[in-house]
């Protein structure tokens, strides 16, 4: 009796290791039911609607955060932000309000992303300096860049742009759906592709992973390109919701995709990325903000509770460990 | 022979890189401004440099560790904050608030050693923890710092300019504190090998603690100097320091990993960064590419760092 | 001799620690007295060093006592406590700052030095003790250790554990200290080894070289497998006999000799072939089917060829360097080199075999279950389950997981780089089998080694001395004096 009881909780625990996004999952429900049970008018079902509209911008850039952190120890992309700017401005430049140039819009976009990329990547090659005060160095003369050509930039997006990005199917907004396709295939990529293993494997070992034969630093250019890609694409689609680019529009993603790729139950020293849980987390990133504006909480308290959370999330997920 | 005589040749252009560095660009002040010569001059060019040294001396212990801060900026913008508004009012409230952060400051630093975490995330999550204080202290620019503040950071100092007063202060202090003092000793240890450290019987928690705690001080320091300066402040008055302050530490010789710092080149780092931000506007870069230069002068002085780190490899 | 039985000083009873799933010590009692000197000895593995550890309190046991002049020291013996009573220990790995000077190293090991020019009276000390031990060495209280040689770092290390100081000097646990000593060096270390047992303190001496435990120690004590098969006077033993404690196992020294006999015959093609950079060295030969060993002292050259062979066959990036196929790596050290922490047992293995199973630029689950399902079988992998993770199994079995990962790939070319650090006997001889019927089918095995007994099993052996090959074997000419021999004559020189 007492053996079969342990044999359950072992199992549960193995349930409970292959399952990382649980624990945000749990807490985006919380945030959920704690704002629709605060009763600010809105309804239950409309908040999930917004939610899920706003999360899918966080999850797009989030899932290149997470590839970019799953390579290992120090490697994060800090120049999201400047990137969401300058392909926002590149793709409103190439539409120029036109429907029939919606499609060389996004792809220049995302082509612009992945420039910023590689230049992020030959910074961390070349200087041979810590990823993170790479990319953050870079992104001052990306934003530069977006400064130059985007100020000032009054071109709104194509109509059948703004539409698109409008769109519900069955009261769910397309652009979560297309965001759901994207997650789907890097977790196919991740987990069926020689680059989705080389990915966790470099992030873990990279000794190990060079000795297997892998390709460890071409591994880590692609995670920064496709990292700066989606970021791109990511600005020419917040260009096209918002009505127009703006050079700040992507300000906010520095640390929430970090906190979004922490929360989520990635690895943050690398080699396990979680991509149900970068869903959940970002749910969850909203519903707290929703939830902290509903009980009439600042800016400054926000700030201060999602630094909070990020740190009290990998103390949680650390073991405390020896020498 | 003359393989010695390269690898002391790469030695010397390490050791004096920033001070080469800071030479060349107050030549090039001097010359595209003459009037700049001068007690005020100088006083007017390098005054800014005075709570980045602070900042940077800060960054340089948590360096030393061989960890990184990406909080300090956001940690002096709070100290500021805090100096512009508590302090003239609730002088005694403001000081708690001060050790409550040197604490939290400690607090990160035995976090960080006891559970393994990776400094990076630690420091982010953190600045936004000081961004958030000092939104929530000062939800829009101003305050006002005390009138004894002010009046410090305005005095007029004797023979030489107060920022080199200054950093002759800020690098003499540094130089004991890190690098003459057995405790400073221990840090370095602590950087370039933690194993043989606690195998010798040190305990890395309280010192870790200990090295985020001083740079928690530096930070403050740094802060009420800024704000006395200034004497109002915004939240996001120091958040380029972040940046700055590491350039500061490794264009002055200090490395990311192995527990090699130099606080007189970091002190100099300081000034010469400030100096080259001076030079920018000295020539009239258009505002749009102001942020793209000096994201190109960290470029470049992390290049240059890694490009003499590479030939005294090779030497 | 010893008239009256000495003090006993330093006891540890039935100590026990495990890591993961790995029994590193299985319940060890051991002692040294005042005034002795124990030379502990055992092959890879056999626990030395963790009880080494244990000893200077860097590891906490998990069950055991240990008694320190008679008293018990109980559940809180770190390394602050054993350095009160005097525990000193000079690590494998050494434990300098590679940042900081010769003096300043000396003071964080050693609080006294106080004031203002605590560096000078730190120096001074240190050099006092590195010139009683090592005269002549040459060394700067003010050199930094970056700089040094990884011997003369070896000096330092040693001189500084010996310097006396306000805290107290009984024990001193040395593991390896002549791994990269010259020869006059070690000797000038176990000269003064044996003056520092006459004064009455005691002394722990880990060694590989049987040699230096003969000349220095009063008492071995052997270890295998985690426990303490003997301990007797060093005085009333022999080398053989200690040699067949430390479990040279009849059935793994009986093998090789006729199992590999007949691979590796002259018309096979070259596969491998590094030319030498001088003229008066050896280059690398390789034909296919051949099993080469690599033999020599440790870290004198072996891994490096290893790792320009890997690099050889990805790309042509040396000229010297020509690998005629594909290779595939077996690490050693299993946790820096070879395993990937956070995968399970099946992904650790698959890691190797993607050229085969991928199609269509997809990696083929099915067949990943399927082909990891075979290799379990084939090598005897003792799990439940290869969704575990890696770390569940014991240390042996994540070696046959590593050789699983190289053995399931397409690469003709294996490269072993010591392969079997602290493995258990039995994996060792599944492993040996595998290796032989492996090379019957044409393939090529690079094989370093640090336990001679291996070499048995190649065809040809390559001595390593400084980086270079300083001499070629072949099997039948292989002796443990001729490659002792090719190791040390450029020393010596």
């Amino acid at each position: 009796m007492k053996t079969h009881t342990v044999s359950h909780f072992a199992k549960w625990q193995r349930w409970r290791a292959g399952r990382p996004w649980l624990g945000s999952c749990l807490a985006a429900v919380l945030a959920w039911a704690a704002t629709v049970f605060s009763g600010q008018g809105q309804g239950s079902g409309e908040l999930l609607t917004v939610a899920l509209t706003f999360s899918a911008f966080t999850v797009l850039v989030s899932l290149g955060q997470m590839l970019v952190i799953s390579v290992g120890p120090g490697n994060a992309d800090l120049s999201i932000p400047s990137s969401i700017a300058l392909s926002g401005a590149v793709a409103m430049l190439v539409m120029d309000g036109s429907n029939a140039m919606i499609v060389p819009g996004i792809l220049a976009a995302v082509l612009v992303g992945a420039l910023v990329g590689v230049f992020n990547f030959s910074l961390i090659r070349v200087l041979s300096i810590p990823p993170i005060i790479a990319t953050l160095a870079g992104s001052l003369i990306v934003m530069s860049v977006a400064i130059a050509i985007g100020r000032g930039l009054k071109i709104k997006p194509p109509p059948l742009f703004s539409d698109f990005m409008a769109m519900r199917l069955f009261g769910i907004p397309l652009l979560a759906v297309v965001v759901l396709a994207v997650s789907i295939a890097i977790a196919l990529m991740l987990e069926r592709t020689v680059l989705g293993r080389s990915i966790e494997a470099v992030g873990q070992n990279d000794r190990a992973a060079g000795l297997a034969g892998m390709r460890v630093e071409l591994t880590r250019f692609w995670a920064y390109v496709i990292c700066a890609a989606l970021a791109g694409l990511a600005g020419a689609l917040i260009s096209g919701f918002s009505g127009g680019n703006s050079l700040d529009q992507g300000q906010e993603y520095i640390l929430l995709t970090i906190a979004v790729v922490v929360i989520g139950g990635t690895v943050v020293s690398g080699g396990a990325p979680c991509v149900p849980g970068i869903w959940s987390a970002a749910m969850f990133m909203f519903l707290l903000v929703a939830m902290l504006n509903a009980a009439g909480a600042g800016p400054g308290l926000r700030m201060l509770l999602t630094g909070l959370i990020i740190i009290g999330v990998i103390v949680a997920a650390s073991s405390p460990g020896k020498r | 022979m003359s393989s010695l005589q390269a690898k002391r040749g790469v030695l010397v252009l390490h050791n004096i890189l920033p001070a080469l560095a800071l030479s060349l660009l107050l030549a090039a002040v001097f010359w595209r401004q003459p009037r700049a010569m001068s007690y005020f001059g100088v006083n007017l060019l390098l005054n800014l440099a005075i709570p980045l040294m602070f900042a940077s001396l800060a960054q340089m212990m948590i360096l030393a560790v061989s960890d990184l801060d990406l909080s300090i900026g956001p940690f002096v913008s709070l100290a500021a904050s805090i100096g512009a508004t508590l302090l003239p009012t609730r002088p005694a409230l403001a000081m708690l608030a001060f050790v409550a952060a040197v604490a939290a400051y400690a607090l990160a630093g035995a976090l960080i050693e006891s559970r393994r975490l990776p400094s990076i995330v630690v420091t982010l999550g953190l600045s936004f923890v000081w961004l958030g204080c000092a939104v929530l202290l000062l939800p829009t620019p101003g305050g006002l710092a005390p009138d004894w503040l002010s009046s410090a950071m305005a005095y007029r100092t004797p023979w030489l300019p107060m920022p080199i007063w200054m950093a002759l202060f800020a690098a003499a202090l540094g130089h004991v504190l890190v690098t003459r003092s057995a405790f400073g000793t221990l840090v370095r240890g602590l950087g370039g090998n933690p194993t043989a450290v606690a195998r010798v019987g040190w305990s890395l928690v309280r010192l870790r603690a200990g090295v985020y705690a001083l740079a928690g001080l530096f930070g403050v320091l740094a802060g009420l100097m800024l704000v006395g300066q200034t004497t109002s402040a915004d939240p996001n008055i120091a958040s380029r320091y972040t940046l700055v302050s590491i350039a500061a530490v490794i264009l002055g010789g200090g490395k990311f990993v192995g527990g090699y710092v130099s606080p007189v080149g970091t002190v100099v780092g300081a000034l010469t960064m400030t100096l080259a931000a001076s030079f920018l506007t000295f020539l009239e870069v258009a505002p749009d590419w102001q942020v793209g230069m000096q994201g190109l002068i960290l470029i470049v002085v992390l290049g240059l760092r890694a490009a003499i780190d590479r030939l005294e490899r090779i030497a | 001799m010893i008239n009256s039985i000495p003090e006993m000083l330093f006891e540890a009873r039935d100590t026990a620690k495990a890591f993961a799933a790995v029994q590193a010590l299985r319940g060890v009692d051991f002692q040294v007295r005042r005034g002795e000197c124990v030379g502990l000895v055992g092959h890879n593995g056999a626990g030395k060093s963790t009880l080494m550890n244990v000893l200077s309190g860097t590891l906490a046991a998990d069950r055991g006592e240990l008694h320190f002049a008679g008293l018990a020291v109980g559940s809180g013996w770190d390394v602050r406590e054993a350095q009160r009573l005097g525990v000193r220990s000079v690590y494998q790995e050494l434990s300098l700052c590679a940042n900081l000077s010769l003096a300043e190293n000396m003071r964080i090991a050693q609080p006294q030095f106080k004031g203002w020019n605590w560096r000078l009276a730190a120096g001074a000390q240190l050099m006092a003790t590195l010139d009683r031990i090592f005269p002549g060495h040459g060394l700067h209280a003010d050199q930094v250790v970056g700089e040094l040689s990884i011997g003369r770092r070896q000096m330092v290390e040693i001189a500084r554990a010996f310097t006396p100081g306000a805290l107290a000097l009984e024990v001193m646990i040395l593991d390896e200290p002549t791994s990269s000593l010259d020869n006059q060096a070690a000797a000038q270390l176990l000269a003064y080894i044996r003056e520092f047992v006459a004064l009455g303190k005691s002394c722990i001496l880990i060694s590989h070289k049987l040699r230096e435990i003969f000349t220095v120690t009063d008492r071995i004590v052997v270890m295998r497998d985690g426990q303490v098969v003997e301990s007797v006077l060093t005085e009333q033993t022999s080398r053989d006999r200690v040699v067949a404690a430390m479990g040279q196992d009849e059935q793994v020294q009986e093998n090789p000799r006729h199992v590999v006999a007949q691979t590796g015959s002259a018309e096979a093609p070259l596969v491998v072939n590094v030319s030498s950079t001088s003229a008066a060295r050896l280059g690398v030969k390789a034909m296919a089917g051949e099993v080469i060993g690599l033999a020599g002292l440790a870290g004198h050259g072996q891994t490096t060829l290893l790792l320009r062979l890997q690099a050889g066959s990805a790309t042509r990036a040396e000229s010297s360097v020509w690998v005629g196929g594909a290779t595939s790596f077996v690490a050693g050290d299993r946790q820096t080199d070879g395993v990937f922490g956070l995968w399970s047992i099946a992904r650790n293995m698959s890691v190797g075999w993607f050229s085969q199973l991928c199609h269509r630029r997809l990696i083929d689950l099915k067949g990943e279950r399927e082909y990891a399902e075979h290799w379990r079988q084939r090598l005897g992998l003792v799990t439940p389950d290869l969704d575990l993770p890696i770390f569940s199994l014991s240390g042996g079995n994540q070696q046959k997981v590593l050789f699983a990962r190289a053995l399931g790939s397409s690469a003709s070319i294996i490269l072993m780089d010591d392969p079997m650090r602290g493995v258990d006997v039995g994996t060792k001889r599944d492993v040996y089998a595998l290796i032989a019927e492996e090379a019957r089918r044409g393939r090529t095995f690079v094989w370093y080694t640090t336990e001679f007994d291996e070499l048995f099993h190649c065809d040809r052996v390559y001595v390593f001395n400084n980086g270079e090959v300083a001499g070629e074997l072949s099997r039948a000419e292989l002796s443990e004096e001729r490659v002792l021999d090719m190791s040390f004559d450029k020393i010596a020189a």
